[in-house]
């Protein structure tokens, strides 16, 4: 339909989660259809975020300052760290409003077959925040998969010589059953167009 | 107890649109080979949620014609219960074809095992005859078929626990020196391993006591439970046995960097199914004795999910009456129309339900 500019444009957004071809092709027919008031401001405000984002060298989140503004904040508990997989995770549990102290990103979850191993997590600064002694506890709210608990588990084990209280999020989710969570995830996600058969 | 009134297939096998209303139980579905019989009973089976009797990949399930396989297939399943109707439907979306969905009252099901609590099927392949004469997995998978069937929680046990040694066996084949990461999947492992040897033999216990109780002319079956840990958990507590696997686990790392095999843990375990009155296991049993023993488990199971479930299963029987002799195809006719669940029976030769003396539906296939 439209010249390859607009499919390559197309093309992109429908590689960002949340949307699939046909929703990424309504997006760029909105932003393509009012340039003024679409397209500049979106054009504006990527090139703001591209410029000024950073990963957090302490947690791993991502602001525009770094160390992130959480990490800054000074009526934070810094003796106490909630361990996520994803920033996603991190901003979920911020929108919550539950946690009153600091955070660290992980950046992925153990698995042998996925290929994600120790050296490619974000642990040494974790690690390291851990040196220095200020830490008194570390919650892990890793996901409830058997990855998520091989993790947990992994963790426990390489931080026992820090000395610090470890707890785990309780899930509500009984140990065996932790494919639960993730097959309603899935099955939820693809019935969300359903149609009778 | 649930029972099918009307069942219908979009797609599905060799069936372009199929539309049958049932009003008899039990049901006879008869045509010439190839007519479909089986994939009939295999669409009720699918209604629950599993990999149904002939343990297919979805991308076998979708109708083929012309070398070109159908982008979405359908089946549902009306229902007669005490108090209410509901409908089941299965089925691929074109849209979304790697994820097969379930629908109660054509709203998307929250979770399967909201439809194990309103269905349960118990089936009999020709294809189990085979299974005292092959390897050991294969006897595993039909155990744990019937397990789980009982306790709807058991796959998901068993699929974590299947995830787990992939993870170990890659991750020992990856030379990495990393003794947490090991230590943290085979402490999994070990936990993992104990709930299913424990449930497996609370399973076992459970039907050989309704085998005990089965009336003659059906052999007196009783399922051997052949697994080293279930034995452990006999002598000592979960707790000693679980430390004991990741012990065995942790020694036995470099065999299994080796092999790509785990060597301790459930998967050492087999069964057998002994006829108790001749003493005789099922691989040494004559072929008609063999079916027998199986028509047994099935009727065993049967009664524990009726007890154990609240209510009676649907059979789905392939060809049941072959290689039986004429005392135990009438015993099991008679056993057919006095239960209180339905029955689906296939058989190419409408003379094998003779028992049945035209007390029953009748589902014919021209194929
Ligand atoms: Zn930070």
């Amino acid at each position: 339909m439209g010249g390859p500019e607009i499919e390559q444009l197309i093309g992109q957004f429908a590689r960002l989660p949340g949307l699939g071809p046909r929703s990424a092709r309504r997006a760029v027919l909105r932003l393509l259809q009012q340039p003024e008031a679409r397209l500049a401001p979106l054009i504006r405000a990527l090139e703001a975020a591209a410029k000024t984002t950073r990963v957090c060298g302490l947690c791993g989140n991502l602001d525009s300052v770094d160390p992130c503004s959480l990490c800054r904040d000074p009526r934070r508990e810094t003796g106490l760290i909630c361990v996520v997989e994803t920033v996603a995770d991190l901003w979920a549990l911020e929108r919550a409003g539950v946690h009153r102290g600091r955070y660290h990103v992980l950046g992925g979850v153990l698995s042998a077959l996925a290929g994600t191993t120790p050296e490619t997590l974000n642990l040494t600064p974790l690690l390291s925040r851990l040196s220095g002694g200020e830490v008194r506890e570390i919650v892990l709210a890793l996901p409830v998969t058997v990855d998520g608990a091989t993790t947990a588990h992994f963790l426990s084990e390489r931080l026992r010589e820090f000395g610090v209280v470890i707890t785990q999020l309780s899930q509500g989710v009984p140990m065996g059953g932790s494919l639960e969570t993730l097959d309603e995830g899935t099955l939820a996600a693809a019935l969300r167009t359903r149609r009778a058969v | 107890m649930a029972r099918l009134t009307r069942l219908q297939l979009i797609s599905f096998r060799n069936f372009a649109l199929a539309d049958w209303e049932i009003a008899q139980a039990p049901v006879v579905v008869h045509g010439r080979n190839g007519a479909g019989k089986t994939s009939l009973l295999e669409a009720i089976s699918l209604l629950v949620p599993g990999r149904g009797l002939r343990g297919a990949r979805l991308s076998e399930l979708a109708r083929r014609a012309g070398g070109q396989a159908s982008e979405g297939w359908g089946i549902s399943g009306w229902f007669d219960a005490p108090g209410r109707s509901f409908t089941v439907s299965t089925g691929i979306r074109p849209d979304a074809p790697r994820q097969r969905c379930f629908l109660i009252d054509n709203e998307p099901a929250a979770k399967q095992t909201e439809i194990a609590d309103l269905l349960s099927c118990v089936w009999l392949t020709p294809q189990m005859e085979g299974l005292f004469l092959e390897p050991a997995s294969g006897r595993r998978r039909f155990l744990d078929r019937l397990v789980a069937t009982l306790e709807p929680g058991f796959a998901r046990l068993l699929a974590s626990h299947g995830q787990l040694l992939a993870e170990r066996v890659r991750l020992l084949r990856l030379g990495m020196a990393e003794p947490a990461w090991l230590a943290a999947l085979e402490d999994q492992l070990a936990r993992k391993s104990v709930a299913i040897a424990a449930m497996r033999l609370d399973y076992s216990l459970t039907l050989n006591a309704a085998l005990a109780a089965l009336p003659a002319p059906f052999p007196r079956a009783h399922l051997r439970l052949a697994c080293p840990l279930a034995e452990r958990l006999a002598q000592a507590p979960a707790l000693s046995v679980e430390a004991g696997l990741r012990e065995a686990l942790s020694a036995g790392r470099a065999h299994d960097r080796e092999t790509g095999t785990t060597n301790a843990g459930v998967n050492q375990a087999d069964i057998d199914l002994l006829d108790t009155e001749h003493d005789r296991g099922a691989a040494q049993a004559s072929t008609g004795e063999r079916k027998a023993l199986l028509v047994s488990v099935m009727l065993g199971q049967a009664s524990v999910l009726r007890r154990h479930r609240a209510a009676a299963p649907l059979l789905l029987l392939d060809e049941p009456m072959t290689h039986l002799d004429a005392a135990r195809r009438e015993a099991l006719a008679e056993t057919l129309l006095a239960y209180d669940g339905q029955a689906f029976l296939t058989g190419t030769d409408q003379d094998q339900f003779r028992g049945l003396g035209g007390r029953c539906g009748m589902i014919a296939l021209a194929g």
